[in-house]
């Protein structure tokens, strides 16, 4: 069984092989891989992967715990570059440009492709410098009106907005989780970002904090592509367009999130989603 | 008997008691064939021995100070003592005289008046003894009935040894607690005695320091005890210039070793430079007094000054500096490494560079850390003696050029400790002073730092 899907169907061909039940234009392409495998050193955590991440809609990568979402996912800004052991083969594109090719500017690309964690991280410092982080650091306002409308918009966009805009000089950390969550998302939107990987970004918050970030995310979608990484198979049914189902490192099965729910190909990504093992 | 044939003697009825409980548990053991007994034999031979030898030891202590009160007594309340002087210092020579002919420190007396007070001693310190020695014996004795009583096949031996290793680590513990409070006690009774002469505002606020041990003790001039300039060049040099080397070297290197350095450049830098921390102080005080004190010197003729100081507060404050470094640079080290890595990863995900990130996150998160750090490593640097006392000078100015020469609190400390001066004259008891303020300003400053610290740990907990 392991043998049978052992090297995952290219996604243009997995598309043809799913039937259109959807109403959805077919989307463009903001980032493909091919072949990407992550190695720890010697161990392989992510093997010969090849996907392509719409620009339109969410993407949800879902799998058991240590099949290697985290990594794939990382691999995409580059943040494996911080972790020493880790090596990355095969070609990841934004816009059809490699980003591991050497002339390719990690700090521009980190700008681009934006990521919010597990754990909610705000800086030490005032809720209006954690916004304005960013665009101070790439230069993106001029003068203090400009940034001032930067964390106005970002918050807005995030859904904070209305409950921070009397304390913008308290600290971010003295919010709650789900606040602190929601203002990593706008601290990723402030610097404009193309797309935004999000890790978990629910999973240490409560069900109603966790319906806000959905919400947002579903207001998110079409100005941002996102990726997110769950292990909440409603949240991945409620929130994303397209669902990635990885095992053991490999991709197994990707398609239109309410194909992979109903109707999957795979006897382990049913038998995942019905929460036989996971 | 002597004290240490006493002792010999309680640790040798200890070892007997050892040897015997020992012997007596194997025979419950070999009667009781096959079964298992509560506890080993050797269990059991603790417990008596530390039954005997513990209230013993304990006793011998305590009676060994009694015992001296009491054999004053005695002698005082001969009618020989009546010749004595009712106080002072000539009693208390006749008296410590009388007692070394006595227990034969001495061969004969040096002062008359001791001659008759000579065999009432002896008279006092043989009786003492031999009540001492009674005792201890009978207390031994009790120990070991009672250990003897209690040790029986099923007895849990190994519970009761541990409680009292447990007490005996606890005295222990408190011995060090004790001594601390001992020497803050005497610290504070001599600074009090200071006090009753020299007025503290005098102290605290004269601008002019300059004891004389040799002019009346009893009618000294509180203008020279204004111990200002002392405190300035103590702080110049540790707090400052110290301070101006060892916190940009300090945070560098642990900057340079946590963020950047290989982990097996890491391996060797680090205990290298902790190294540092473990070089005798005086090592550092040939270094500042013999190569960069002069260097300083001809420096400063090169530049033109004309006349320029030897021994300035310049070259101690340098090398005070270079011996912190490993202090501050740990400090940093440990408060940057407990800045959790979701921070820099939130930072780096932004597209900010490695340098933007510990600038504008980790820095500011550890900062808290770091601050303690270097509270922590001023209040090492302030009471730093060898170092000062070998490259700063002895005189007291109030200036704030570091070329000069300058003074602070602990080599003035070493200055009236070793002078000629009595323990009763101000110019001795100053030292005392000093110390107390030097300790009162480190305390308060680990204090506060370890508050600090304390704040900052939870913080990302
Ligand atoms: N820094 C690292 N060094 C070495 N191995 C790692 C590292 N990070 C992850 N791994 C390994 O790579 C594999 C994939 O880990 P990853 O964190 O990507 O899993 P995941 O799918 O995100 O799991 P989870 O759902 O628990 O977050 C695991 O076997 C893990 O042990
Ligand atoms: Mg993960």
């Amino acid at each position: 069984m392991v043998t049978e899907t052992k090297s995952p169907l290219p996604f243009t061909a997995m598309m043809q092989t799913v039937p259109q039940t959807e109403s959805e234009p077919e989307a463009d392409t903001k980032m493909r891989a091919r072949d990407v495998s992550v190695f720890y050193g010697e161990k392989k955590a992510i093997d010969e992967v090849s996907i392509d991440i719409p620009t339109e809609y969410v993407t949800a990568f879902i799998g058991p715990s240590g099949c290697g979402k985290s990594t794939f996912l990382r691999a995409l800004n580059r943040m494996n570059d911080t972790i020493a052991s880790a090596r990355v083969t095969g070609t990841i594109e934004l816009d059809g440009e490699d980003i591991y090719a050497s002339g390719m500017d990690v700090v521009q690309l980190r700008a681009r492709v934006g990521m919010v964690f597990q754990k909610p991280n705000p800086f030490p410092k005032s809720i209006y410098d954690n916004i304005a982080y960013g665009p101070r650091i790439h230069g993106l306002a001029e003068g203090k009106p400009e940034l001032d409308e930067i964390v106005a918009t970002s918050l807005q966009r995030a859904g904070l907005w209305e409950e921070v805009k009397d304390r913008l000089a308290d600290s971010g950390t003295a919010l709650s989780g789900g606040q602190q969550q929601r203002l990593c998302i706008a601290r990723a939107i402030a610097v404009e970002p193309e797309v935004i990987l999000m890790d978990e970004p629910c999973s240490a918050l409560d069900p109603i904090a966790t319906a806000k970030i959905e919400e947002l995310i579903d207001e998110l979608r079409g100005r941002y592509a996102i990726v997110i990484v769950t292990h909440s198979m409603q949240q991945a049914a409620r929130v994303s367009q397209r669902t990635a189902f990885f095992h053991l490192g490999n991709l197994v099965e990707y398609g239109h999130t309410s194909d992979i729910f109903t109707n999957p190909r795979e006897k382990r990504t049913q038998d995942y989603i019905t929460g036989r093992y996971g | 008997m002597t004290v240490s044939s006493l002792l010999l003697l309680v640790l040798g009825l200890g070892l007997a008691g050892w040897l015997t409980a020992r012997h007596r548990a194997r025979m419950f053991r070999s009667a009781a064939a096959g079964r298992r007994i509560a506890s080993l034999p050797t269990y059991h031979a603790w417990y008596a021995a530390l039954w005997i030898v513990v209230p013993t030891l304990v006793f011998v202590i305590v009676w060994q100070s009694v015992s001296e009160a009491l054999v004053m007594q005695h002698v005082l309340a001969q009618p020989a003592a009546n010749d004595l002087p009712p106080f002072g210092f000539r009693r208390q020579v006749i008296l410590n005289e009388a007692r070394a002919v006595a227990t034969g420190a001495a061969n004969a007396v040096f002062n008359p008046a001791a001659q008759a007070l000579v065999e009432p001693f002896t008279q006092a310190i043989s009786r003492y003894r031999l009540i001492g020695f009674v005792v201890a014996i009978l207390i031994a004795a009790v120990g070991a009935a009672r250990a003897f009583l209690t040790i029986k096949p099923d007895f849990r031996a190994h519970t009761q040894v541990d409680r009292m290793v447990m007490l005996v680590l606890l005295v222990a513990s408190l011995v060090a607690i004790l001594t601390t409070i001992g020497i803050l006690a005497s610290l504070a009774f001599e600074t009090f005695r200071f006090f009753g002469m020299i007025s503290p505002l005098d102290f605290l606020t004269g601008l002019h320091w300059a004891p004389n041990p040799m002019s009346a003790a009893d009618n000294p001039d509180p203008t020279r005890y204004g111990a200002l300039p002392l405190f300035w060049g103590t702080f110049f040099i540790g707090a400052i210039i110290a301070m101006i080397v060892a916190i940009p070297f300090g945070m560098m290197s642990a900057i340079y070793l946590n963020q950047y350095a290989d982990p097996r450049l890491r391996k060797t830098l680090k205990p290298a430079l902790e190294m540092l921390a473990g070089v005798p102080t005086v090592v550092y005080g040939y270094f500042a007094a013999l190569t960069i004190a002069p260097a300083i010197r001809d420096a400063a003729l090169a530049l033109g000054i004309s006349n320029p100081s030897s021994e300035s507060a310049l070259a101690a404050g340098l090398v005070m500096g270079v011996m912190i470094i490993p202090f501050v640079s740990s400090m940093a080290d440990d408060s940057i490494s407990a800045v959790p890595s979701a921070m820099s990863d939130g930072s780096l995900a932004m597209g900010a560079t490695k340098n933007e990130t510990i600038r504008n996150v980790i820095i500011p998160a550890a900062l808290p850390g770091i601050v303690a750090g270097v509270m922590l490593a001023i209040s090492r640097a302030i009471g730093e003696t060898m170092i000062v006392v070998m490259a700063a000078s002895t005189a007291a100015n109030l200036t704030a050029n570091p070329l000069e020469a300058m003074t602070t609190v602990t080599v003035q400390i070493v200055a009236l400790l070793t002078g000629e001066g009595s323990f009763d004259h101000p110019a001795t008891l100053a030292a005392f002073a000093l110390g107390f303020v030097l300790f009162m300003v480190t305390l308060a400053l680990n204090y506060i730092a370890l508050r600090v610290v304390k704040r900052f740990r939870e913080a990302y907990e």
